[in-house]
C-alpha cells in the first residue's frame, strides 16, 4: 500500500506541554512522546497494485445499458465506459501521487488511530492556521489547489494579510489515515481530534473549513469550541429547518409561507431526498454490505462515486482530476471504511440545523453558498440556524467540491469570510 | 420473416457454458477483500467471516450443474408476451380437477424459491394432501430476471407484468385460475386482483400490502406508533420502522440508481453475493441464520442464477420501474372485488395485522398466522406453504 519512503527532516516530536498534560511518569512520557511524533509521509503505491488494478479494469463484466437515455437510472453505460477505458490504460497514478509528495506530509496519531495530514505554512509571519476537511467521495485531493492561493495569496491576487497556514487532514478511514478498528469515529470525535492536532502543531489561535462531511466536523468543533478555535467557514451548511425537514421526511408540499429562494431550496431538497440520496442510505445502514462490491471492483467503485448527486463533474474537474481521487480510494482499499462514517452518524442528515445541533454553536461561523450545491442555502435559514453568522455570501459558480471546482473564487471566499478573525 | 409465431410456446433447457462458470470461479479466486466490519453485530451487514467461507465454497466445491439439474428435471418453456421473452415452468397436476395456479417469485429470489413446493402442490396425495387439493402449476420468470428477457425500456412495471401474466394463462388455456406470491410475487398478485381479468379467481399472498398511507407518513416522519394501535398493529410498525430505518437502503438504491449500482453487481460475484446474502440473512425465518433453514447449495444457487444470466442490473430496474409509479412494497392495496386469501409468516419483514388487511382487502376470503417461515416461505418450509395454499384456495375451487 503506502510506504514512508525517503522522509524528509521535518520530524518533530510534540512538545513537551502536551504530554505534561497527561501526567505521565517519565518512563511513560519517553513512550508517549514516541507515539506522538510526527513522522514525514510519502506515498509510493507499489507497482504490482497498479498492474493489478489494471488488469481488473479490463476484465470488467459490463451490465447491458440503461433502459432510458438521460443519466436517471445513474451513471450511462457509454459514459462510465469511456472513463473506464481510460483509467485502465493512459491514466497514470504516479502523477496524483506526484502532486501529494510535492507537498510536507506527515502522520500522526490521535486518539489512537493514525492520521494522515498536509501541513503547508505560509512565509508570511502573521498567517491565520486553517485545517480544512474534505468530505465523500473526495480526499484530500480536493483541496489541494487552494493551497496557493491560500498560503502565498501574494501570487494569486492577494495581499500578505490574507495569508493562511494550512492543515489538510484525511478523515478517519479516508486515504492513507488509519481504519478505525471501533465504532465512534463520528464528526465529533474527529473534530476533537482535529482540535488536538492543531495544538500539537502549536497552532494556539485557528480557524477550521469544510464542505460536505468537513462543514459537520467543522461545525462539530465549533459546537465544542476547543482553545484556539476562533470560528468556522462551511460550504455546506446544516441550515434545513425542522418544519421544512419534516415536509421533506415524508415527501409532503412546501410549507407555504416560504419566501422564492426558500422555495426554490425546498425543490432541490426534494429532488436530492427523492432520487439521489440512496447511496447515503446504503453506506449508512450496510456500509460492510456496499464494501464487499467496491472493495472487489474498480468498475463498480468508480460508478458510484462518481454518480455522486447525479453531477457531471466532467463538466468542471478533468478526468484525471476525478480518476486521482477514485484511485486513492483503490488503492488504500478504504470504500468499505470511509463508507462507515456514513453508519457513525446514520439518520443524522448533515443538512438539516436540528441534527447538526447549530443553535449550540456560539462562535462565529461563515458561509459561502456555491449555486450548483445539493442545495441553495437560504440565508433567512442560515440566520436561524446559526445565531453568530459573521459572514453569508452567495456566488455566481462552483457547486459541492468548491475547492475543487472554483479554487480561485473558493479562496477569495476564505479570505473575505476570516479577515474579521484575524 | 421467421418461422415462429409470437405465441408459440418454445421448450427450453439450461445450459450454461463451461467457460462462464470458470470465469466465475477465477473471478471469485482474485476476490479483493476489505478489512472486517468494526461492529461485532450484523449492524453494518453480513460480516466477513460469515461471507469468506461461503465464498470459498462457491468458489470450489460449489456445483452449479446440479442447480441447471434441478431445472431441466421440469418442463420448462419460453413464449413471447408483449415483446419479451418470458421464461416459465409448466407442471401439470394428473389429476384431472387440479387448480390452475400462477406463482410469482421475487427479490432476490427466482423460480428456484418455489421448486419445492411443485411436488407437494401438483402431487398432493403424495404429499399428505388430497386429489381434491391439486395445483396446475405455472411459475414464471419475472421480466429481467434469470432466462426471462431483459425489458428494453421502462415500461415493464407490476402493471404490465400483470396483465402478462394473464396473457401466458390464456395461452396456456387456463380460463379459471388463481395467483400467488410474496415480495414481487405478492404486489404482481395484488395488481393482477386490481385489474380482476375474467379468468382470475382469487389470489393468495404472504407479503401482503396492507399499511395505510397515515402509517406510512408517521414512520417517514419518525413518529411513534399512536397509542390507539393494538399490540398487533404496534408490533407491525415497529418492524416497518426498522426496515425503512435500517433495512431499506437496497431498494432505495434500486429504486432511483440501479445502472450505477448493477456496475458493481455485474462484475463482482461477491459484491453480488454480499448484497443479496444480506437479505437472505434479515428475512429468513432463521434467528440470522439463514443457512438453518436454506442449504448453501440453495443460497448459491440462486446467486449464481443471477450471476450467469447477468442479471443483477435488470433485476435492479424492476424497482425502478415500479418505483416511477410511485407507492411501496407493504402500501395498502385497495382491492375491491377479487378474493384474497393472506398467510403471514412470523419472519416476514412485517406481519400484516389482520385489522389492516380488513380495511383494504374487501372479499378478504382467508388470514391465517403460522409459527415458522419467512419472507421466502416456499423455500423455507414448503409443506407449511402448501398446507396454506390448500386451505387457503379450497373455498374457491367449491365456488367453481
Amino acid at each position: 500500500m503506502s510506504a514512508t519512503d525517503r522522509p524528509t527532516r521535518r520530524s518533530f516530536l510534540l512538545s513537551s506541554v502536551a504530554v505534561g498534560a497527561l501526567g505521565l511518569s517519565l518512563g511513560q512520557r519517553a513512550a508517549a512522546a514516541e507515539d506522538n511524533a510526527i513522522r514525514p509521509f510519502r506515498v509510493n503505491v507499489p507497482e504490482e497494485q497498479l498492474a493489478d488494478l489494471r488488469r481488473r479494469i479490463a476484465a470488467a463484466r459490463w451490465p447491458d445499458r440503461e433502459t432510458v437515455d438521460d443519466r436517471s437510472q445513474g451513471i450511462q453505460l457509454a459514459k462510465l465506459q469511456e472513463i473506464v477505458g481510460y483509467w485502465g490504460t493512459e491514466y497514470d497514478w504516479r502523477k496524483g501521487e506526484a502532486k501529494l509528495n510535492a507537498l510536507p506530509q506527515f502522520m500522526i496519531e490521535i486518539d489512537g488511530l493514525e492520521i494522515h495530514f498536509i501541513h503547508v505554512r505560509s512565509r508570511h509571519p502573521n498567517a491565520l492556521p486553517l485545517i480544512m476537511t474534505h468530505g465523500w467521495p473526495g480526499s484530500v485531493f480536493e483541496l489541494l489547489k487552494t493551497i496557493g492561493p491560500l498560503t502565498d495569496p501574494v501570487s494569486h491576487g492577494g495581499s500578505p494579510m490574507d495569508a493562511f497556514d494550512l492543515v489538510l487532514p484525511s478523515m478517519p478511514g479516508y486515504g492513507f489515515s488509519g481504519k478505525p478498528k471501533g465504532r465512534g469515529w463520528n464528526p465529533d470525535r474527529i473534530a476533537r481530534a482535529w482540535a488536538e492536532l492543531m495544538q500539537r502543531l502549536g497552532y494556539k489561535r485557528y480557524v477550521a473549513q469544510g464542505g460536505d462531511w468537513g462543514a459537520p466536523i467543522s461545525s462539530a468543533m465549533a459546537r465544542q469550541a476547543p482553545a484556539g478555535l476562533l470560528g468556522i467557514h462551511i460550504n455546506l451548511p446544516a441550515t434545513v429547518p425542522p418544519d421544512v425537514a419534516a415536509s421533506l421526511a415524508v415527501g409532503g408540499p412546501a410549507p407555504a409561507e416560504l419566501s422564492e429562494k426558500e422555495r426554490a431550496a425546498f425543490s432541490s431538497l426534494d429532488i436530492f431526498y427523492k432520487k439521489y440520496r440512496a447511496y447515503a442510505a446504503m453506506m449508512g445502514t450496510r456500509p460492510q454490505v456496499i464494501g464487499y462490491a467496491l472493495t472487489d471492483s474498480p468498475v463498480g467503485l468508480a460508478a458510484w462515486m462518481y454518480d455522486y448527486n447525479n453531477g457531471e463533474p466532467e463538466r468542471l474537474l478533468t478526468k484525471d482530476e476525478m480518476l486521482d481521487d477514485v484511485t486513492l480510494y483503490w488503492v488504500t482499499n478504504s470504500a468499505t471504511s470511509s463508507a462507515r462514517l456514513y453508519w457513525e452518524t446514520s439518520g443524522q442528515s448533515v443538512l438539516l440545523s436540528a441534527a447538526q445541533k447549530t443553535a449550540e454553536i456560539s462562535l462565529p461561523v461563515a458561509i459561502t453558498v456555491f449555486p450548483e450545491e445539493v442545495y441553495r442555502a437560504p440565508e433567512t435559514w442560515a440566520r436561524r440556524a446559526y445565531r453568530n453568522l459573521i459572514y453569508f455570501n452567495e456566488v455566481d459558480k462552483g457547486g459541492h467540491f468548491a475547492a475543487w471546482e472554483e479554487p480561485e473564487l473558493f479562496s477569495v471566499e476564505l479570505r473575505a469570510a476570516f479577515r474579521s478573525l484575524r | 420473416m421467421g418461422t415462429t409465431q409470437a405465441d408459440e410456446i418454445r421448450p427450453f433447457a439450461v445450459h450454461v457454458p463451461e467457460e462462464a462458470l470458470v470465469d466465475l470461479r477465477r473471478r471469485i479466486a482474485a476476490t479483493r477483500w476489505p478489512e472486517r466490519e468494526n461492529v461485532n453485530d450484523f449492524s453494518q451487514g453480513v460480516q466477513l467471516a460469515k461471507l469468506q467461507p461461503l465464498v470459498r465454497y462457491w468458489g470450489t466445491d460449489y456445483d452449479w450443474r446440479k442447480a441447471e439439474a434441478k431445472f431441466n428435471a421440469l418442463p420448462q418453456f419460453i413464449t413471447e408476451i408483449d415483446g419479451l421473452d418470458i421464461q416459465f415452468i409448466h407442471v401439470r397436476s394428473k389429476h384431472a380437477n387440479a387448480m390452475p395456479l400462477i406463482m410469482t417469485h421475487g427479490w432476490p429470489g427466482s423460480p428456484l424459491e418455489l421448486l419445492k413446493v411443485i411436488g407437494p402442490l401438483t402431487d398432493p396425495t403424495a404429499h399428505g394432501g388430497r386429489a381434491e387439493d391439486a395445483f396446475h402449476l405455472v411459475l414464471p420468470t419475472y421480466p429481467g430476471y434469470g432466462f426471462s428477457g431483459k425489458p428494453q425500456d421502462t415500461t415493464w412495471g407490476p402493471d404490465r407484468v400483470a396483465r402478462a401474466w394473464d396473457k401466458l394463462m390464456q395461452r396456456l388455456d387456463y380460463t379459471s385460475y388463481v395467483s400467488q406470491g410474496g415480495d414481487w410475487g405478492a404486489i404482481i398478485s395484488e395488481v393482477m386482483a386490481v385489474q380482476a381479468p375474467a379468468g382470475l379467481m382469487g389470489i393468495h399472498i404472504n407479503m401482503p400490502g396492507t399499511v395505510p398511507a397515515s402509517v406510512l407518513r408517521l414512520i417517514r416522519n419518525r413518529d411513534p406508533a399512536p397509542e390507539s394501535f393494538s399490540d398487533v398493529e404496534k408490533a407491525a410498525f415497529a418492524r416497518l420502522d426498522y426496515f425503512y430505518r435500517k433495512g431499506f437502503g437496497y431498494a432505495e438504491m434500486m429504486n432511483t440508481r440501479p445502472q450505477t449500482l448493477g456496475y458493481s453487481l455485474a462484475d463482482s460475484p461477491v459484491g453480488m453475493l454480499a448484497f443479496f446474502y444480506d437479505k437472505f440473512t434479515e428475512w429468513t425465518h432463521s434467528g440470522g441464520e439463514p443457512e438453518r433453514v436454506l442449504t448453501r447449495d440453495e443460497i448459491l444457487d440462486d446467486v449464481t442464477l443471477y450471476w450467469l444470466t447477468n442479471t443483477g442490473t435488470s433485476s435492479s430496474r424492476s424497482y425502478w420501474d415500479a418505483a416511477q409509479g410511485g407507492g411501496g412494497p407493504f402500501n395498502a392495496f385497495d382491492i375491491p372485488k377479487v378474493p384474497v386469501a393472506v398467510t403471514i409468516f412470523p419472519g416476514e419483514i412485517y406481519r400484516a395485522p389482520r385489522s389492516w388487511g380488513e380495511q383494504c382487502f374487501h372479499k378478504l376470503t382467508y388470514w391465517n398466522e403460522v409459527d415458522k417461515g419467512g419472507h421466502f416461505a416456499a423455500w423455507e418450509q414448503p409443506e407449511l406453504f402448501s398446507a396454506e395454499l390448500r386451505a387457503a384456495f379450497r373455498p374457491l375451487r367449491q365456488s367453481l
